[in-house]
């Protein structure tokens, strides 16, 4: 099984193309500023806060207080393997909780959260409209449908061995 | 290139009689791809295609074709609806029926393609043919329309998606598209398409079924300097997919309905409100957005009407309770997406401050073809208070799957035995969840109701947006009902306390009714009994004292189900059985002495230490001390672990 792994690391990114982009700066830019920051360095660091603050005239509490309000903001890298685990009607019925408590097992990890090594993150999303697929699992892009718990343990292992030998 | 989009402009969406003339016709006939002269390959390239693997199927379809050097057309188009017959493939031959083959993973491109070709189909993969006069019939292939999946459905908004590419604004226009929203803004006043689309009596179709042409009167008579338009796309219900279906399958209808809902009230700017996590839908928005602003149709002084209009995309940054309308407006200003109070209600004072319409994705697709067809025309179809039709996202243990539109008034039971089409693996029908999370049941007395927003806020359900999750007997109706708890639970955003401590605490005594007691001596008992008893208040006091739409209808999953699936509930409270098995904690585990083995895999994981025996002799688990963990069951190389 492959898997794409994405090139990390743009780190110290210049965020002020991206700043100039919202030339008036208003309270409303907020969001989508946030969004393709994130986009392009994969979280919000401490540094875009701070700068996308002083260019809003915003405190950065009310920015965090902002950014932690919506679950899609992140505030730490995410994995080299992104997993979206879908947990929509269909894919309950389906068993996708043992999928995520199996998940949650072998990386040790909560949803949202990325592990130690940086390998791997997952989260949890209401429906990926895969609904007769399930249990539906995202890794990178690519979907693996109708997957097992038994299959997990196996498949996170081999991912690894590939990151890791890459 | 250049000059088909001066014909399109000029000859189509500025031709100023209903009926075009026949050589235009037939140019547009071309552009439709009616009359190929080379075969068309087809394939639907939704999201739940590409989960099924349509890529790879892409790639082999072009492949095959570069290397055997086929004169055919490659045309990637949405989705038709049947989710289980993806990735579906159609191939239109010259003079002949288009024919639809279903499942058309990777391996099965070669032969399929080399059967078309060379007349040596097989019959396992064909989905059926389509087609009009004057083409030759496939013999012994049932029609497509003719399936039970289609022949029960009205598909009116869906009519395009699947038929064209998505990504090609020339095919829309081709398909009488945007034809509407020129004659709109350059010849009826603002208030003449409020009028049309009032009599018409389109309503909401996101479950408050509020009459949109009243909606759009209310925005365009308030007086205001600046008007918007928001587009509501956020569906982020477990098990509902109908919004990304159409944004994918058929953006630019959308765009269109958008367009003459801001014409209609007067909106320079109109917002697309989306779902993260879509990427696909987004970008066949965005470019269809790009597309139509290259033809002129949205930008400054639009075909010299002196009409101006912007349409952008915003993504939501993640928080289900954005859905609802002020909190989505809140997000918009870039503030947390919490509730306001309403009134002042959002037509009178929303974004900014400004008179706001909002729409979600299925009514502004329902404008157009009012626009085209005439307000009458609309009317006849439906029931006399609900004209038009509804879609549905069918998902759960039906035999088939996938967005489908039905007649308003059509009993449910028609869309479950005939759509469809029974329930999976010939298990047993239980009930069916109408919207999502803060939607009822529908039991099976309950199914000849109709799909009316009257009938069925009758029986206390609200149509909901889409959601048709059915559930066959295997399911626990306890464990259903606190997942949907959990998930409002998660969602609540935490500003009234009803919707905040209440989904809190229903969730706490619903998590206590699916265990066993672990501790007897801390009152846990006593405590759950409580909590049981209190829970129907809860609800109550839920439904009636929460701010928003979120909160209050929280507690119907509960309420509907302890209505009809009460004997269910006591036996979880009362005998700590759960007779389908999937309540982890209330499962009981025993060993099957004539296959154990005595391999020890099971002890040895047991968290508890609850397995006991010696080596190479049938093992027992001491039912008291067992948590149900089910961690002896998945480890059991044997099946010599039974469950009860």
């Amino acid at each position: 099984m492959s898997v794409h792994v994405p090139q990390t690391g743009k780190m110290g990114t210049d965020f002020d193309t991206i700043l100039k982009k919202y030339k008036q700066g208003k309270r409303e830019d907020l969001i989508p500023m946030l969004q393709e920051i994130q986009e392009l360095t994969g979280y919000l660091s401490e540094e875009a806060i701070v700068k996308v603050g002083s260019y809003l005239g915003l405190s950065t509490t009310k920015i965090y207080g902002l950014a932690t309000f919506y679950d899609r903001f992140r505030f730490f890298p995410a994995g080299k393997i992104q997993i979206q685990v879908c947990n929509g009607t269909s894919c309950y019925l389906n068993g996708s909780q043992s999928i995520i408590n199996k998940i949650k097992e072998e990386t040790g990890v909560q949803s949202g959260y990325t592990t130690r090594d940086g390998n791997f993150s997952y989260e949890i999303v209401s429906c990926m409209g895969g609904c007769n697929n399930g249990p539906l699992i995202c890794m990178n892009g690519e979907y693996h449908i109708h997957v097992k718990a038994s299959q997990l343990p196996e498949l996170l292992k081999k991912l690894k061995y590939i990151i890791e030998n890459d | 290139m250049e000059d088909i989009k001066t014909f399109l402009v000029n000859k189509v969406l500025l031709f100023e009689s209903d009926t075009l003339p026949p050589e235009t016709e037939k140019k547009l006939q071309q552009v439709r791809r009616e009359k190929p002269d080379n075969p068309v390959i087809y394939i639907s390239s939704g999201t739940s295609s590409m989960i099924a693997g349509s890529e790879k199927t892409c790639a082999a379809i072009k492949e095959h074709i570069d290397e055997n050097g086929l004169a055919a057309d490659f045309v990637k188009v949405g989705c038709t609806g049947p989710s289980n017959f993806e990735p579906l493939v159609c191939i239109h031959l010259p003079g002949k029926n288009k024919l639809f083959f279903r499942n058309i993973t990777e391996e099965k491109v070669e032969p399929l393609l080399n059967g078309v070709f060379h007349n040596d189909l097989s019959e396992e993969d064909i989905a059926g043919q389509t087609g009009t006069k004057g083409f030759e019939l496939w013999p012994g292939i049932p029609f497509m329309d003719e399936l039970p999946f289609f022949i029960n459905q009205k598909r009116i908004i869906l009519g395009n998606c699947g038929c064209y590419d998505p990504e090609s604004i020339e095919e829309y226009i081709a398909r009488g598209g945007y034809r509407a929203y020129a004659k709109a803004i350059r010849h009826y006043t603002f208030e003449e398409v409020c009028d049309i689309v009032e009599r018409s009596g389109l309503r909401g179709r996101s479950g408050g079924g509020y009459l949109t042409g009243l909606k759009w009167k209310h925005a365009l008579n308030t007086s205001a300097n600046a008007r918007y338009l928001i587009c509501n796309a956020k569906e982020s219900d477990p098990g509902a997919f109908t919004d990304r279906t159409i944004l994918e399958s058929d953006p630019h209808r959308l765009l269109e309905g958008i367009a003459i809902a801001s014409y209609a009230i007067g909106a320079a700017n109109a917002i697309i409100f989306m779902r993260s996590g879509s990427d696909h839908a987004k970008n066949r928005l965005q470019n269809a957005i790009d597309r139509a602003r290259e033809y002129g149709l949205f930008g400054h002084n639009i075909f010299s009407s002196g009409y101006n209009l912007d349409i952008v995309i915003r993504i939501e940054p993640g928080a289900f309770v954005c859905g609802e309308e002020t909190a989505l407006i809140n997000t918009l200003e870039g503030k947390r997406g919490m509730p306001r109070l309403k009134p002042p209600y959002p037509t009178s004072s929303g974004l900014f401050g400004k008179p706001t319409v909002i729409n979600n994705v299925e009514t502004l697709m329902n404008v157009p073809v009012i626009m085209q067809n005439g307000p009458e025309w609309f009317r006849t179809i439906g029931t006399e208070n609900s004209p038009g039709t509804k879609v549905f996202a069918i998902a759960g243990k039906g035999r088939m799957s996938g967005v489908i539109e039905v007649e308003m008034g059509t009993p449910v039971r028609k869309i479950i035995d005939g759509i469809a089409d029974g329930i999976r693996e010939g298990k047993e029908f239980k009930a069916v969840q109408l919207g999502g999370a803060s939607g009822s049941f529908l039991t099976k007395e309950n199914l000849d109701i109709k799909i009316d927003y009257e009938a069925l806020r009758e029986k206390g359900i609200g149509m909901g947006a889409g959601g048709f999750v059915i559930i066959d007997e295997n399911t626990c109706m306890v464990d259903l009902v606190r997942y949907y708890m959990e998930f409002i639970r998660n969602e609540s955003c935490g500003k009234c306390i009803p919707c905040r401590e209440g989904t809190g605490r229903m969730l706490e005594i619903l998590d206590s009714v699916i265990r066993k007691p672990q501790n007897e001596e801390s009152g846990t008992t006593l405590e759950r009994f409580k909590g049981v008893m209190q829970l129907e208040t809860i609800a109550s006091v839920m439904r009636d004292a929460s701010l928003c739409g979120l909160g209050q209808t929280a507690p119907n999953p509960f309420i509907s189900a302890l209505s009809n699936f009460r004997d269910e509930f006591e036996e979880h409270i009362f005998d700590r059985k759960c007779q389908a098995n999937i309540c982890r904690g209330l499962r009981s585990f025993s060993i099957d002495v004539d296959k154990c083995t005595g391999c020890t895999a099971c002890a040895a994981k047991c968290p508890v230490n609850a397995i006991y025996g010696t080596r190479l002799q049938p093992f027992f688990i001491v039912e008291e001390k067992c948590i149900g963990c089910g961690v002896c069951y998945d480890i059991c190389k044997f099946s010599a672990i039974n469950v009860k």
